[in-house]
């Protein structure tokens, strides 16, 4: 499968922001696996959807990479757009981090909403990129978690998100704080009009975001590896949390434990959405 | 709990000295039968001076100090002094009773309303047995079941919000920390009965939030209300926890601030020197708040009340939006 097939997206612009959001690939060659060690061909790992093929580990994706490996082709459109963060607490150096973070990532913020097809089925998707700001969710991230809920709410489709991030962003404060209150706030409007909501925590999705809609969803899918818990890492850290299992806040504890539903390697991920979507959806998100 | 030099911040030193001299002088009085009433006016004059001075002078971290307080009231002591009487309801009926979340039904005003709440301890041993004030899953479970009692009865909810956060330990991980906060906030926002939250002291960030989504929220003048505690912020913005009063400056965690960002309603005042001089004129102080507020919210309906919550928590958050900048986008296709 070439590059750009699995890439799903026409235009030049989201190529770009693709390449560009993807999580720091060298631009090298090759590629050595964090996990095992293993030399990888960095094409190849291109083809096989950024997943080790010897250990299975799963890099990172950038928020459009995901898009483009979870949609039908060209079929994604952003939606909720023209959104800045502001510096309401007039936090240090906030402005800075948050332009340096566009200018790498050529996002506007840390999660891209828009609506698309799977498998021929139309639904509103988001996913949030942990090279923005370690995805963490501020005032324009839950804004457009909500304005996606409501465009769903609106032509009546489901809902798949990535949720991927450190927790709410520390630099607007309480404000973020509120965001859980309000993205979990429109899902519970989704649940009263029995539309679907899919939630896919990839690495890592903790602490706010995890607390909130993330964990919401009506099927909860992990990825292989991921971390996922209430706590970030130096959080827990500072709370001295003690006799953690090996496993501890991986997608495998969380299975084990009965807060997801699977956990589904990448390449299955698009067949088992297809398949949860024609289950929860008679007759929603046909219409495209 | 007494004053004692372990339960003293830094900046109430002064006035507990003069308080000292003060008790010295009376007790000299009782013993002696010398009236020395006009040095103690004086003395309590210079007393309330200095007060005031240094509480119109408080930074964020003296706040967060005293929002910490070891002798400040607790979610219990207002449950005591603002209903006629209480009965606390016990368990989440999956798992277990969450010492660190109480709740139950209250006589408030004549009326009958359900009230839940973190409860901190006071000594050693009863901090251990309410963990400091951390409720875990089951806590937050046992919060929900009991306003969804008072959803089914048509009956008020009040909140207390005093917390340092959320328990995080492995069990409470295992146990689903993050669905029973999240499951909270979704609920809340649909429950079709008042609900309001009064942030009594620590307001500790998701912990807090997860029995905090209501129509009205009250704050105490010296609570706070924060995404992250301030250690935790310095520990990963500067890799250093002893910069905790720059980063609770930074991160706006003061009622003032609470109120300023659109995030709670209404700051109620606090006697001079902070709630735990006082603790019953506090109570009615926000007594009287609560009162008020839950007189506006009766006459609304179920879907009124939903309604103004869900838009109320909709509205929060602050950003700039570009229309301009989504032409371009649109253009570009």
């Amino acid at each position: 499968m070439a590059r750009d097939d699995w890439f799903g997206l026409k235009s030049g612009k989201a190529r770009k922001l693709a390449r560009k959001s993807a999580d720091a690939v060298p631009d090298g060659l090759w590629i050595k696996c964090p996990k095992c060690g293993e030399i990888l061909f960095n094409k190849e790992l291109e083809k096989n959807l950024r997943v080790c093929n010897k250990c299975g580990y799963h890099y990172k994706l950038g928020a459009m990479q995901r898009i483009a490996m979870t949609v039908d082709e060209d079929t994604f459109e952003e939606i909720a757009t023209g959104l800045r963060p502001g510096n309401p607490l007039d936090f240090p150096d906030y402005e800075d981090k948050l332009e340096k973070d566009r200018k790498t990532t050529g996002l506007e913020e840390a999660i891209v909403v828009g609506t698309a097809a799977i498998g021929g089925r139309r639904v509103v998707i988001g996913a949030a990129d942990f090279t923005f700001r370690g995805g963490s969710m501020g005032s324009v991230y839950g804004e457009k978690i909500v304005q996606a809920v409501e465009k769903a709410l609106d032509e009546r489709l489901p809902v798949v998100l990535f949720c991927c991030s450190g927790g709410a962003r520390m630099q607007e404060g309480i404000l973020s704080l509120m965001q859980m209150a309000k993205t979990s706030a429109a899902i519970a409007r989704m649940s009263a009009e029995k539309l679907p909501y899919i939630s896919v925590l990839v690495d890592p999705c903790t602490a706010g975001v995890h607390a909130s809609f993330a964990s919401l969803g009506d099927v909860m899918i992990a990825e292989p590896g991921a971390l996922i818990g209430f706590a970030g890492a130096r959080v827990a850290q500072q709370a001295g949390v003690i006799n953690r299992p090996p496993n501890f806040q991986q997608a495998e504890f969380q299975l084990d434990n009965g807060m997801v539903d699977m956990v589904t390697p990448r390449k299955e991920l698009r067949q088992t959405l297809i398949k949860i979507l024609q289950f929860c959806c008679e007759d929603i998100g046909n219409a495209a | 709990m007494p004053p004692s030099a372990s339960n003293i911040l830094d900046f109430e030193k002064p006035i507990a000295e003069l308080e000292a001299e003060i008790e010295d002088i009376k007790r000299l009085t009782a013993e002696q039968g010398v009236d020395r009433s006009e040095e103690i006016a004086i003395l309590e004059q210079h007393r309330d001076r200095l007060m005031e001075q240094i509480f119109s002078r408080l930074t964020p971290w003296d706040k967060t100090l005293l929002a910490r307080h070891p002798r400040r009231p607790y979610t219990l002591d207002y449950v005591r002094l603002l209903f006629d009487d209480y009965t606390e309801l016990h368990g989440d009926r999956l798992f277990t009773d969450d010492k660190a979340m109480i709740g139950g039904l209250g006589t408030f005003d004549g009326r009958q309303v359900m009230f839940v709440g973190q409860q901190k301890g006071r000594d050693l041993k009863e901090r251990q047995f309410r963990n400091f004030g951390s409720a875990k899953p089951e806590g937050y479970r046992k919060a929900l079941r009991l306003m969804k009692l008072a959803e089914k009865f048509g009956r008020p909810i009040i909140a207390f919000v005093d917390t340092p956060a959320a328990d995080c330990s492995v069990g409470a991980e295992s146990r689903g920390i993050s669905e029973a906060i999240a499951r909270n906030l979704m609920e809340m926002s649909a429950l079709k009965v008042p609900i309001i939250i009064a942030i009594l002291g620590e307001g500790g960030s998701g912990g807090a939030l997860g029995i905090g989504v209501g129509n009205s929220v009250l704050m105490l003048e010296y609570a706070i209300y924060s995404v992250i505690p301030p250690e935790g912020c310095a520990a990963i913005l500067w890799r250093d926890p002893a910069k905790a009063p720059e980063a609770a400056a930074a991160l706006r965690i003061t009622a003032e601030d609470a109120l300023r960002l659109g995030v709670i309603d209404e700051v109620v005042p606090e006697p001079l020197g902070g709630a735990h001089r006082n603790p019953d004129l506090t109570a009615r102080t926000l007594k009287t708040a609560i009162l008020r507020n839950l007189d506006e919210l009766c006459s609304m309906t179920g879907d009124e009340l939903a309604a103004q919550r869900y838009q109320k928590f909709r509205a929060m958050g602050q950003f700039l939006t570009m229309p301009e900048l989504a032409e371009i986008d649109a253009a570009a296709g």
